[in-house]
């Protein structure tokens, strides 16, 4: 495999300090490689979009990232820790090197100024010197990318569809041609139609432009069809981590079973959809030993107990990990 | 232009209704206040101005209400507010003429200047939360709690009085003219700067607050959390993202309060015996001159009405979304 | 004497994909104690308290009547006089005590008024819609750019000598329109949401569902609403009292600022004339508007000010908590989580 691009390492993020702080992502290990496609998935409240606002320090507060590192490998050069640059470092790091595609299509563009003043400016703060007219000329380039008539950059946001905003970020987060583009439920506010539209659209652009995606979404069905790898969060945590079509054919943690069966499958046999019971974990009192365990079907002993560690199956099998005492680690140091 | 004709209709609709208000207010005056009026200023006043009063109250005809009301359209289509029985025989509207420049350049410059400087203090403490900007709130909400013509009471009686720069009363020197020469318009400068200062410091910290408000709540909308994520600069983020949308809802606050701001900085003109609008009010309250009152209250409602209708068009300049071809 | 427009209209329910986890709905009980346990609500209404204490027991407290004239003619504040004394010797402090019932009383009962109109109001054009709507807006909006103050004056002009609780109906009856429009609002957005329709679609009465599914809901708005026109109401009383429109046998604030500016009280240096009066408003007023920013922050915790900003990062610096660049915690001693030995082994590798 290739090499990394971006390393995230023992990751913590809280809400609150203190003994109020809430610990929303927990001691997270994830490796994203050059041009990969990583899918990230769990239930709402399992931390997943946390992960990504923590690694690229966009937590509103009262977030706050208490440990770790994310390293960020660049083409040429030393690789940089994200979390101790400066503000005006991390200003000219963002975008440039790693690129966020926001959730809501809806309330990501700044509705009082047109798409060109908004593709425009990321650029101009990012290469002062270059010329209006070639920015110009960039930001055409840009939406005749994702499929856009290059006409609509005089458009506001309220006159394009949900769609069309959405694809005009896409445009917008290659701008700079990043390394590392974040997607954060891209197209859940979107109709299915529309959904694998984009989601085609992207697979070609990361062909051409070789990017690396941290993909994340509830919708595991998607994940399965559109990336290379997948990782699992419960609870704050990473709970397993394999390629894409190991973890649909053979899930090793109930918890990723139980996601599998929530969704129906878009190729293959039918499986029965039987979804989890039980809710998420609250954060505040999360549940003693494996946070799955008061939910989980195949529960025993040690699972109330100890907190089973991450990490590649006894039964060997390398490229992937898990945390689940059903499946325990090879080498428990 | 959808947005802007629907406006105008609705100011059109509401002068029509202050009008009519102002027709009506005085006939719901029990008894006969003419003759009130009469026996209270015995023999001052002329058989015009009784007759003029007579007209205005609907006493003098057997008229049905109706017709009244339609004189009473005539005379105003005429710009034909009555007599004021104050300055017999002048007519309202010259009266009202010869104040209005004074509340247009004192309580309409202030207002937008409060304004302006209101919503950059205001954009200031909403973007630098925590930082020294709020701990002058409480001080400017006590501020804001004050009467304005109390504030300018307590101004006067530290600043004005016998040899100082700043005169306690009047629009201007006595023994000038009025008119845009050297000696009058520095005096008229001058005896502004207390009444000004005075508006301005009340009326601000209302700006300050709401734009700080909604400079928080716009502050969590994602796209200003996608201007952060794409490196813009501080500034551009704070001015060009979150204050540009802050605005808006604050413009459009404006627009509503201009009623009540300019009631309460009228006062100040009473305090400051300033020669305008607010000042002639409280004269004619002071002496009952009915017509005098409503041909003021007409011209400060439909100069709110007007002030309504340039914040919408401001508005409309601001958010391209009511900008629809 | 500006109303500052609530922010109350602005809050958006649902923040986007930023949403922090919000409170349960069982936790109402909690909240409604949390709201007096803001710090700024509680000093309002501490003051207010302190306010409607005097507007009770004020007339059989004050030291001397005050209409009754003495001989001591302008006196500075002393012992036997706290505020000083006017032009005909009566006793300030008196006048204050005696005048804050009919401040208090106009007040409430003009924000009663204007507060059960604007809820008669708003509401009904937010749940009717439709025509009802369109003419119970334009005759809100209508009120609301009227400037209301000095039709106040014309119409109490009108009446010779209005006595406080006519004084108070005026006020009530031209100062609805601003609450009446907030309230239309949050009705209309209240109407749309699930556990409305539900009830509508159950066939439950209108009159219930106004009264159990929508009023709770806007007991905030109607809250700040009241106590927003309870200011202005003492603003224009004080005001019709002071320009002499009002009864000025009957004593309140505004009378003596009356008095004062009448006999020239500033000319001849008496500040104790017209200080005393002008602060008892002030910190009314100051008292009614940290309640509504009590309320303000109550339903939008986001615009609370204090609380602890700053933090210690990583670089050992101290920096301010703002959006767009999370804080990174100095480090603690690396103590590995409870119970896990997770050796870090990458997936991938």
């Amino acid at each position: 495999m290739t090499d990394p691009v971006l390393e995230i390492r023992g990751l913590r993020v809280d809400y609150g300090l203190g003994d109020q702080a809430v610990r929303a992502v927990r001691d997270v290990d994830l490796t994203l490689h050059r041009g990969e496609v990583l899918g990230l998935a769990g239930e709402s409240g399992s931390g997943k979009s946390t992960l990504a606002y923590g690694l690229t320090r966009l937590l509103p507060p009262p977030g706050v990232v208490s440990g770790g590192q994310v390293i960020y490998h660049p083409v040429d050069g030393p690789p940089v820790d994200v979390l101790s640059l400066t503000p005006a470092q991390l200003r000219r790091f963002r975008w440039a090197e790693t690129s966020i595609v926001f959730q809501g299509a809806m309330n990501s563009l700044n509705p009082v100024h047109k798409v060109a003043t908004q593709l425009l400016d990321v650029i101009r703060a990012h290469e002062p010197k270059s010329t209006p007219a070639a920015r110009l000329a960039r930001a055409r380039e840009l939406l005749r990318l994702v499929g856009i008539a290059a006409d609509r950059l005089d458009s506001h946001p309220h006159q394009l569809s949900g769609g069309m905003r959405q694809r005009v970020m896409i445009a917008m987060a290659l701008a700079l041609e990043p390394q590392v583009v974040i997607m954060d439920e891209p197209t859940t506010a979107l109709d299915v139609v529309m959904q694998r539209q984009i989601l085609g659209q992207l697979a070609e652009l990361r062909e051409r432009l070789g990017f690396a995606v941290l993909f994340i979404t509830h919708d595991l069905s998607l994940l399965v069809e559109f990336s290379d790898r997948i990782a699992i969060m419960y609870g704050g945590r990473i709970i397993e981590q394999a390629p894409a079509g190991q973890l649909y054919r053979d899930a090793l943690h109930p918890y990723t079973e139980g996601l599998l069966h929530s969704f129906p499958a878009l190729h293959g046999p039918r499986r029965e959809l039987t979804g989890i019971p039980g809710s998420p974990p609250d954060l505040r009192a999360m549940p003693s030993g494996c946070a799955f365990h008061p939910r989980c079907p195949k529960a025993f002993d040690p699972c109330d107990e100890t907190l089973p560690p991450l990490g590649p199956p006894g039964d060997g099998r390398p490229d992937r990990t898990v945390a689940c005492w059903l499946h325990p680690v090879a080498t428990p140091r | 232009m959808r947005f802007l004709l629907q406006r105008t209709v609705f100011y059109l609709f509401t002068a029509w209704a202050a009008i009519t208000l102002n027709f009506f207010i005085p006939r719901l005056v029990p008894g006969d206040p003419v003759q009130s009026l009469i026996t209270r200023n015995q023999g001052r006043i002329s058989a015009d101005a009784i007759e003029s009063l007579r007209v205005l109250f609907g006493l003098d005809r057997n008229d049905s209400l109706w017709e009244q009301y339609l004189d009473y359209w005539r005379q105003l289509l005429h710009g034909d507010l009555g007599l004021s029985f104050t300055f017999f025989p002048a007519p309202v509207s010259t009266v009202i003429g010869d104040s209005l420049p004074w509340t247009v350049g004192l309580v309409g410059i202030t207002t937008i200047v409060s304004f302006l400087l209101g919503t950059a203090l205001g954009v200031g403490a909403g973007w630098r939360r925590g930082s020294w900007i709020d701990g002058l709130l409480p001080a400017t909400t006590f501020l804001s709690s004050i009467p304005y013509f109390w504030l300018g009471l307590v101004a006067i009686a530290v600043f004005a009085g016998p040899g100082s720069f700043f005169p306690s009363s009047g629009g201007y020197e006595a023994g000038l003219v009025p008119a845009f020469d050297q000696y009058f318009i520095p005096s008229a400068i001058q005896h502004s700067i207390l009444p000004a200062a005075t508006i301005l410091v009340s009326s601000m910290s209302g700006w300050i607050l709401s734009m700080r408000n909604m400079m928080v709540t716009v502050s969590s909308e994602d796209y200003i959390t996608v201007a952060h994520a794409k490196g813009l600069s501080e500034r551009r983020v704070a001015l060009s993202y979150a204050a540009r949308n802050a605005l808006l809802p604050n413009v459009s606050g404006f627009a509503l309060s201009l009623g009540f701001i300019v009631g309460g900085t009228l006062l100040v003109e009473i305090v400051f015996s300033y020669p305008g609008l607010g000042y002639q009010l409280f004269q004619a309250v002071g002496s009952k001159d009915y017509p005098l009152m409503q041909g003021i209250f007409l011209i400060i409602t439909i100069s709110v009405l007007v002030a309504n209708l340039l914040a919408d068009v401001a508005y409309l300049l601001l958010d391209p979304r009511t900008r629809k071809s | 004497m500006t109303i500052s427009p609530s922010s109350i209209e602005q809050v958006i329910p649902g923040q986007g994909a930023m949403a922090q986890p919000s409170a349960t709905p069982g936790r109402t009980k909690r909240r409604r104690l949390r709201f007096v346990a803001n710090a700024k609500a509680a000093t309002g209404l501490a003051i207010l308290g302190i306010y409607c204490l005097f507007a009770v027991i004020g007339p059989w407290v004050a030291p001397y009547d005050p209409d009754a004239r003495s001989g001591d003619v302008l006196q500075a504040p002393s012992a036997s006089h706290w505020f000083g004394t006017t032009h005909l010797g009566q006793d300030i402090f008196s006048q204050i005590l005696v005048g804050a019932r009919s401040v208090m009383v106009v007040g409430l009962l003009a924000g009663v008024l204007a507060t059960i109109l604007s809820i008669l109001i708003g509401v009904t054009a937010g749940y009717l819609g439709g025509v009802t709507d369109e003419g119970l807006s334009a005759m809100s909006n209508v009120f609301l750019v009227i400037p209301a103050l000095p039709l106040i004056i014309i119409v109490t002009s009108i009446v010779e000598q209005a006595s406080d609780t006519l004084v108070a109906l005026i006020i009530g009856l031209t100062s609805w329109a601003w609450g009446a429009r907030v309230l239309r609002a949050q009705t209309l957005s209240l109407r749309r949401r699930d556990y409305v329709e539900a009830a509508r679609a159950t066939g439950e009465r209108t009159w219930r569902i106004i009264l159990f599914e929508i009023l709770p809901n806007l007991t905030a708005i109607i809250a700040s609403g009241f106590v927003g026109t309870v200011i202005f109401a003492v603003m224009s009383e004080i005001t019709l009292a002071f320009i002499g429109i009002s009864s000025i046998s009957s004593w309140n604030w505004g009378t003596i600022l009356f008095w004062a500016q009448g006999q020239q009280a500033l000319a001849q240096g008496a500040w104790w004339w017209f200080v005393p009066a002008g602060l008892a408003i002030a910190v009314l007023g100051t008292a009614l508007a940290l309640i509504n920013f009590g309320i303000d922050e109550f339903v939008s915790p986001r615009l609370r000010t204090g609380g602890r900003t700053r933090i210690r990062t990583a670089d050992g610096r101290t920096v301010r908590m703002r959006v767009g660049f999370t804080p990174v915690l100095a480090p603690k001693p690396a103590v590995p989580a409870p119970r896990e030995a997770a050796p870090r082994v990458d997936g991938a590798r």
